[in-house]
């Protein structure tokens, strides 16, 4: 299933290659016309049925990299050094099996163990300083055989699927859950076309987008993203950011973009014609791409549709396949409506 | 080199008031380039070589950190909030000086109860008596920057402002080392306001749209006891290859033209992870449609002190490496 398929790729921000190399693929397969720019953000060109050449009208993106770690230094014993890349937490860290750079060197996450540990340490979540990666490198040299400081790791986890396949669990689904949405996308067929484009460095502060949509320079741009479900037993239902299994999530204001009001009713009015569980997300924090996009030139009007996803940026994190289905047919949906009556 | 050096640290130059430094450095570039101006905000780009190929920009900032001032108080002292990245801790007993060439000395109000000081508990004495003399000398919004003396022991450099002024050094210098001709068109360009978040860079690689870029500029090491920062940097192993830092990840088409044009011509170099800060080269790959950027870094001890240190080998390293790899084709 593409969901897992581009969820076990190792794809950190800045090291995009192999899931752009699989999308590219994909793209291929379908025959649609698609190129890469000097960062490594992929554009594909979805053409309508009349060929109206206003492809650049509506821009969708999801992004490509995911977070995880880079090698910082190497010990005298092997053991190597590392810092995180994107928003992680270092309590999810320790113990994890990891793969380092484009050779895929197998390593796990290693801390002092408990039995070394003294009380108080016992109690506080490991910081980063106090974790290295262990390849099973005997020296300093030994291990510079086979890495080097820059490599990047990425978790070393395989998707699965859960609760009579009600239920996907996988290292990345933020975001390959959009990305496996706008190929998705991109298989449908609309009266008029769209540019697609799988954008990298999200988590380390949305770069690709940004020359993305000076590129594209769309009029409307819609955000495929996975967003924190919180619905979980230590907090109250209000401070719920998201619901699993109670459909995607629109975004009213984030972070970084407050959503364009014609584009976020218009995502509203589809899901209602077509009958479609939607929620809002509650959460007025963090970033995504639409931030960045909807300052593009002379502003752009954005909006967010996300996936509700359990346990982001871990090695394990979870989410619903029905809300995935429904963001597709919602997305595509807007698509349709908006060249139909425009946005008005 | 050394002479150099000592020049470009000696000169006042905070972000924001750029124009003496700028002056310095196009005296020493001048007869060596194509073309040169300064645009809108104060950068200075000066050209060479062959503009019908692929144009690359390579950028060293030339303003440095520095105070400015908010407040006069009655009695003379003077109230101040930083230019940059400025740390407290690093400020008691200071010397800086103002453009006029007024000095002054920072001190530090008793303080109520043990903490860290904050930036309002300092003041700013230039042995004014009273406020009108303090008035004749400076204004509310006039910059200072450290006032330090140079030294050069063991081939390595103690000066004010090595943030950039090195990264300056190495690009006047790789100028002056250059041939005639060159198979590419180069933009060298010294940027103002990087100390305040990579003001100067973003417009002017906007005008100048490059195919690539590349920054000069010093970096952090983890060779002295008990480092901030867990990296295998260290002083005088040679210029660095940047990998990564918070404003970049840099593109691996010119890791690689770096490392290449190193190993090509047996310069010693090292691989660069920072964890905190960043370059122009932040600003430049962001550019209109994006531009494949990296940055060549010289290892440097206490950053952002009055005294920052530097390895004249790894200077004259970072010089060879640039001059490589401007004359190669890209």
């Amino acid at each position: 299933m593409l969901i897992k398929e581009l969820s076990d790729l190792p794809g950190v921000s800045g090291d995009e290659k192999k899931v752009r190399d699989y999308i590219r693929e994909q793209l291929e397969q379908e025959k649609i016309e698609h190129f890469t720019d000097s960062m490594g953000n992929l554009y594909a060109v979805k053409k309508g049925r009349k060929n109206s050449g206003r492809e650049h009208q509506i821009m969708l993106t999801a992004h490509m990299d995911e977070v995880g770690l880079m090698l910082a230094s190497v010990e005298k014993s092997g053991h190597l050094r590392f810092y995180t890349v994107g928003g992680i937490n270092e309590w999810s860290l320790v113990s994890r099996p990891v793969i380092i750079g484009r050779d895929e060197v197998p390593g796990v996450i290693g801390a002092k163990a408990v039995h070394l540990q003294k009380p108080e340490e016992r109690r506080k979540a490991l910081q980063v300083d106090q974790l290295y990666i262990d390849i099973g490198a005997r020296s300093k040299e030994d291990a510079e055989k086979k890495v080097k400081v820059g490599d990047y790791v990425s978790f070393d986890v395989q998707a699965g699927s859960m609760a009579q396949g009600r239920m996907i669990s996988g290292k990345a689904l933020d975001n390959r859950a959009g990305c496996a949405a706008l190929l998705e996308l991109l298989q449908k067929e609309y009266e008029q076309g769209f540019t697609a484009v799988f954008t990298v460095q999200e988590e380390v502060g949305l770069r690709g987008a940004r020359v993305a949509a000076y590129r594209v320079n769309p009029e409307i741009a819609l955000v495929l993203e996975t967003t924190t479900a919180s619905d979980l037993p230590e907090l109250k239902e209000k401070d719920f950011a998201t619901t699993m299994g109670k459909g995607p999530a629109f975004t009213i204001r984030d972070g970084s973009v407050v959503s364009h009001p014609r584009v976020l009713e218009r995502l509203i009015q589809t899901a209602e014609e077509q009958n479609r569980p939607y929620q809002f997300r509650q959460y007025a924090g963090s970033f995504t791409d639409a931030g960045i996009i909807s300052q593009s030139r002379a502003g752009v009007k954005a909006g967010v549709i996300s996936t509700p996803c359990r346990y982001i940026h871990t090695s394990a994190s979870l989410l619903d396949k029905k809300d995935w289905e429904h963001l597709v047919e919602i997305a595509a949906g807007f698509v349709g409506s908006v060249h139909e009556k425009g946005l008005e | 080199m050394k002479e150099l050096i000592e020049t470009l640290t000696g000169t006042f130059g905070p972000a924001g008031a750029e124009n003496t430094i700028s002056s310095v450095i196009l005296e020493e570039i001048k007869p060596y380039v194509d073309d040169y101006f300064t645009d809108n905000l104060g950068n200075l780009v000066a050209s060479k070589g062959d503009p019908g190929q692929a144009k690359l920009l390579v950028a060293a900032h030339m303003d440095e950190i520095g105070l400015m001032v908010t407040y006069i108080e009655e009695k003379g002292f003077l109230r101040f909030t930083g230019i940059g990245g400025i740390r407290n801790e690093l400020l008691l007993g200071s010397r800086l000086v103002f453009e006029n060439g007024t000095t002054g000395v920072i001190g530090l109000e008793k303080l109520k109860e043990k903490k860290d000081p904050e930036l309002s508990d300092y003041y700013l004495d230039i042995g004014a008596k009273n406020a009108d003399e303090a008035k004749e000398r400076v204004k509310i919004g006039d910059t200072a920057c450290f006032l330090a003396p140079f030294a050069l022991q063991n081939r390595r450099v103690m000066a004010k402002s090595l943030d950039n002024r090195a990264g300056c050094a190495v690009l006047i210098e790789t100028i002056k080392n250059l041939p005639r001709e060159l198979p590419i068109g180069v933009y060298f360009v010294f940027t103002v306001q990087e100390e305040l978040g990579l003001r100067g860079a973003r417009p002017v690689s906007y005008r100048l749209k490059p195919n690539y870029g590349l920054a000069v500029d010093v970096t952090r090491v983890g060779d002295t006891p008990e480092p901030e920062y867990k990296m295998n940097l260290a002083l005088g192993e040679g210029p660095a290859i940047k990998v990564k830092d918070s404003s970049v990840i840099c593109h691996p088409l010119i890791i690689e033209k770096m490392t290449t044009a190193a190993v090509n011509n047996r310069i010693p170099y090292q691989f660069e992870v920072l964890e905190r800060g960043g370059t122009d080269a932040g600003a430049i790959h962001l550019s209109r449609e994006g531009v494949p950027s990296g940055v060549l870094s010289i290892p440097c001890r206490y950053i952002h002190s009055p005294s920052e240190m530097v390895d004249l080998d790894d200077m004259e390293h970072a010089v060879s490496l640039l001059s490589a790899l401007l004359q190669e084709s890209w």
